[in-house]
């Protein structure tokens, strides 16, 4: 079976890489302006601070009862989101404060649950506490590490082929993470140490896909001799064309198993993922080589 | 690449039956005698979200540390100028960290500047103004001082969750004073967290009646006596039910430093828990001077700053034994023995994170873990055979090996399993195949312009060898960083993906590549299904 045969492939990607430039750019600039609009990321209490619990009732529980149980404890603002699907009694409770005493907002809230509801239908299966120095701390070692990586990458690509391969590489990534950081944006999702971690994962994997095409462009450099740069890094695409798409069907194929079967610490991971991929494939064919001719040294 | 078939046959059937060998723990629930004499026993970790536990970081208060070691140092300076006769009236701590003295006369101020300087070095002249002279700790001191602190309550945290029975707790110093704790498998987190974070610093202070507590003025206190309440919890809900006020001498007489061992008895009359305190040699000589000098008083028993109870002082004591009873559970009166044994803190702590799991949780995450790794396993597997036939097999078989091989290099290394570490696994299922595709279809276009098979393998292969390291060695770039910021289950995504990474060349390439040649030894290739 094959779907693209990459011998008989000749499509003008180089030729309209203006008009996707522009696509990107719009797809930017709407992640840029949701941000805005939004006031920033929707963080969660992993970069913003705060206390998360997440309970299971053994009965059929009212979101509005579990809301008034809260009422009587100071917390700031609280977001009370029941789960979907077969585990329809459980809840995940988010409240904007945190307490750095050996009894935390999460007691308070299992007591006043206990009290409401029994304590023999309360089952408190995940409490998370992030306290707001820890939360900034976390939110700088994110963005260095995101730094960090596209650094190494610039250098390994610097050496293995050349400064403007590099640097194509890593407009392509930022324009991944850029993208996939608007969705999120857009979608108003919360941004988490998972989402981060899937960012990071997203580069690597982009750019995997973008060292695929650059690889074949220093191949065909060396047999082609007279040819054309432009035109060499056209074929190069078409050629790499089929494994791009075959090998991010692969992939998203287990992330979508991840998103429906993963159950929700990793739903949203798998979400930002399946994202990314799927961007860092556009972007591996349409923006990563496109740049690198744009730096082309003009020739007289 | 080595030339003979068997010689590579033989290194991936070793590999294989040592890869059995180190997952062999993990998958048989228990492992037979003869097997630990031999062979490796350790299973592979999970982490805090996949069986249940407590993650908790920590800041130790090192200024109140600062604070109260500054105290004792001030107090031995006053006692020495005493002796030495120098001429200061006022000896006290400043702000954290400082000693003010206040000169008696201006003529004292070279006799104390002197013996400050051969005496205790590590105080610092700051200023003098007039008869106020102000010293402060050396920075070198100060930082001794918060190390100590942090240690000791290293020291202390792992003593008291040694007692409290925890199956492999790791607890780590870690920058700016914190501590980082995890507890795996600890179902009831206020308990622990209570035990962990309790400062349990127990204080013995004589009651003074002749104030009534309720009454009492700010004034009529000074700098001598304070009030601390005796405090009643319900055990069910933790909120305060009662207060009782008792008006103390500040001063405390003896602390819980000088206690050899701490125990639940039970009351004979109703039965309820309290803790029986036994001194050392020491701490004896000390309660028995304490009581003596104060037949009929009531001594204030205080943990925390609050008083437990405060019983009269009915004779001299000098067996070394007195006990703390107040309304505990017996499980308070448990912990509580332990913290006294374990000693106190050196400064109060804070908590700055913490993430609990419960068992529940951990098992449905293992199971959607494990259910949406087989699905995704078998998406791929079908696709490949669908679009690459036969060769579409020997991907899987690489495949199939690859997750032999991830797993029993976690049992190897002793890395820990955690949920985004399975979610690091499927994706490897999905971007291992990668390096077959690469091959595959490299061949096709080889064959393509009519090369024959066994041509179109070999260039194949090499040709897209390089290509594989290169793309392969970025994602591990992407996925070291990724290592050394992340914190607790992100790691275990860092760390399967770099396995995954890594296990896939070698099957992706070494193996494949072998069995495609085993193939072509027996038959010579007219076709490839590819």
């Amino acid at each position: 079976m094959q779907f693209l045969n990459s011998n008989k492939m000749s499509v003008d990607f180089i030729g309209k890489r203006r008009l996707f430039m522009m696509i990107s750019a719009i797809a930017i600039l709407i992640g840029i302006a949701s941000l805005v609009v939004r006031g920033g990321l929707n963080y969660g209490i992993d970069f913003a601070g705060g206390t998360m619990v997440q309970v299971r009732f053994a009965k059929a529980v009212k979101s509005d009862s579990v809301r008034q149980a809260l009422a009587g404890i100071d917390m700031g603002s609280a977001s009370i989101q029941q789960f979907e699907g077969d585990a329809a009694h459980e809840f995940l409770i988010r409240v904007e404060k945190s307490k750095s005493g050996l009894v935390g907002l999460s007691d308070e809230i299992k007591m006043v649950l206990d009290r409401d509801f029994g304590a023999e239908n309360v089952d408190i299966r995940r409490v998370e506490m992030v306290g707001p120095k820890v939360g900034k701390d976390l939110r700088r070692q994110g963005m260095l590490a995101i730094l960090y990586a596209l650094i190494g990458i610039l250098i390994y690509v610097t050496v293995r082929f050349e400064l403007r391969f590099a640097l194509g590489a890593i407009v392509a990534l930022a324009h991944d993470v850029m993208i996939t950081v608007g969705v999120f944006a857009l979608l108003d999702k919360e941004f988490s140490l998972p989402i981060l971690a899937a960012l990071l994962a997203i580069v690597g994997y982009s750019l995997n896909d973008t060292i695929v095409v650059y690889d074949r462009i220093r191949e065909n450099m060396k047999g082609g001799g007279k040819a054309n740069f432009v035109n060499i890094v056209n074929t190069s695409i078409n050629q790499t064309l089929s494994r791009t798409i075959l090998t991010s069907l692969t992939t998203v194929l287990v992330l979508i198993s991840l998103f429906v079967l993963g159950g929700g610490v990793i739903h949203d991971f798998a979400f930002a993922m399946i994202v990314g991929v799927m961007v860092g494939t556009y972007s591996s064919i349409f923006i990563a080589s496109p740049v690198v001719i744009s730096m082309q040294p003009k020739k007289k | 690449m080595i030339k003979s078939v068997k010689l590579r046959l033989a290194i991936v059937l070793a590999t294989i039956v040592l890869a059995l060998i180190y997952l062999f723990p993990t998958m048989g629930g228990s492992v037979p005698d003869w097997w630990g004499k031999i062979f490796p026993t350790e299973k592979i970790h999970l982490g805090l979200d996949l069986q249940g536990g407590i993650h908790l970081l920590m800041e130790v208060d090192v200024e109140k540390a600062m604070h109260a070691s500054t105290d004792r140092m001030t107090a031995s300076v006053q006692r020495i100028l005493l002796e030495e006769k120098i001429k200061v009236s006022e000896v006290t701590q400043g702000e954290t960290g400082t000693i003010k003295f206040i000169l008696e006369d201006a003529n004292a101020l070279e006799p104390l500047q002197t013996f400050l300087e051969e005496r205790f070095p590590i105080w610092n002249h700051m200023s003098t103004q007039g008869s106020l002279v102000l010293y402060r700790v050396s920075e070198k001191e100060k930082q001794r001082i918060e190390k100590l602190a942090l240690d000791q309550a290293v020291e202390t945290m792992r003593n008291r969750i040694d007692q409290f029975g925890v199956a492999e707790p790791e607890i780590r110093v870690q920058a700016n004073n914190r501590i980082l704790v995890q507890l795996p498998g600890v179902k009831d987190t206020r308990r622990a967290i209570n035990l962990i974070g309790k400062t349990a610093l127990l204080e013995f202070k004589l009651v003074n009646d002749q104030f009534d507590p309720a009454k009492i003025s700010a004034a009529e206190l000074g700098d001598n006596l304070e009030v601390l309440y005796e405090q009643t919890r319900d055990p069910e809900t933790n909120a305060i039910v009662s207060k009782r006020p008792y008006v103390l001498e500040k001063k405390s007489l003896m602390t819980g430093e000088y206690i050899a061992n701490a125990n639940v008895r039970f009351n004979s009359q109703f039965g309820e828990p309290y803790v029986s305190l036994e001194f050392n040699s020491q701490g004896a000589k000390l309660f028995d001077q304490i009581t003596a000098a104060s037949v009929k008083r009531r001594l204030a028993i205080i943990l925390d700053n609050n008083v437990y109870s405060a019983p009269v002082i009915q004779e001299r004591i000098s067996g070394g034994q007195a006990q703390v009873s107040g309304r505990f559970t017996a499980k308070e009166a448990h912990d509580l023995a332990i913290v006294l044994r374990a000693g106190a803190l050196p400064a109060p702590i804070r908590i700055l994170e913490q993430r609990t799991v419960g068992p529940s949780l951990g098992r449905d995450s293992i199971r959607n873990g494990f259910i949406s790794m087989v699905v995704g396993f078998l998406l791929v597997v079908v696709f490949m055979v669908v679009y690459y036939r036969l060769s579409g097999l020997v991907a899987n078989l690489a495949l199939v090996l690859n997750l032999l091989f991830i797993m029993s290099i976690l049992a190897l290394a002793q890395a820990t399993l955690t949920l985004p570490g399975i979610a690091g696994i499927v994706l490897t299922i999905g971007m291992a195949v990668d390096a077959n595709v690469l091959i595959f279809e490299r061949i096709r276009e080889e064959l393509h312009f009519g090369k024959t098979p066994r041509a179109g393998l070999d260039s194949g292969y090499g040709k897209a060898f390089l290509t594989i390291m290169d793309a392969n060695i970025t994602t591990l770039i992407a996925a070291i960083v990724l290592y050394q910021y992340g914190t607790g289950p992100i790691k275990g995504f860092a760390v399967t993906l770099s396995v995954g990474i890594i296990s896939s060349l070698y099957t992706a390439i070494f193996v494949t590549r072998l069995v495609f040649d085993m193939v072509a030894e027996r038959h010579p290739l007219k076709k490839l299904s590819i």
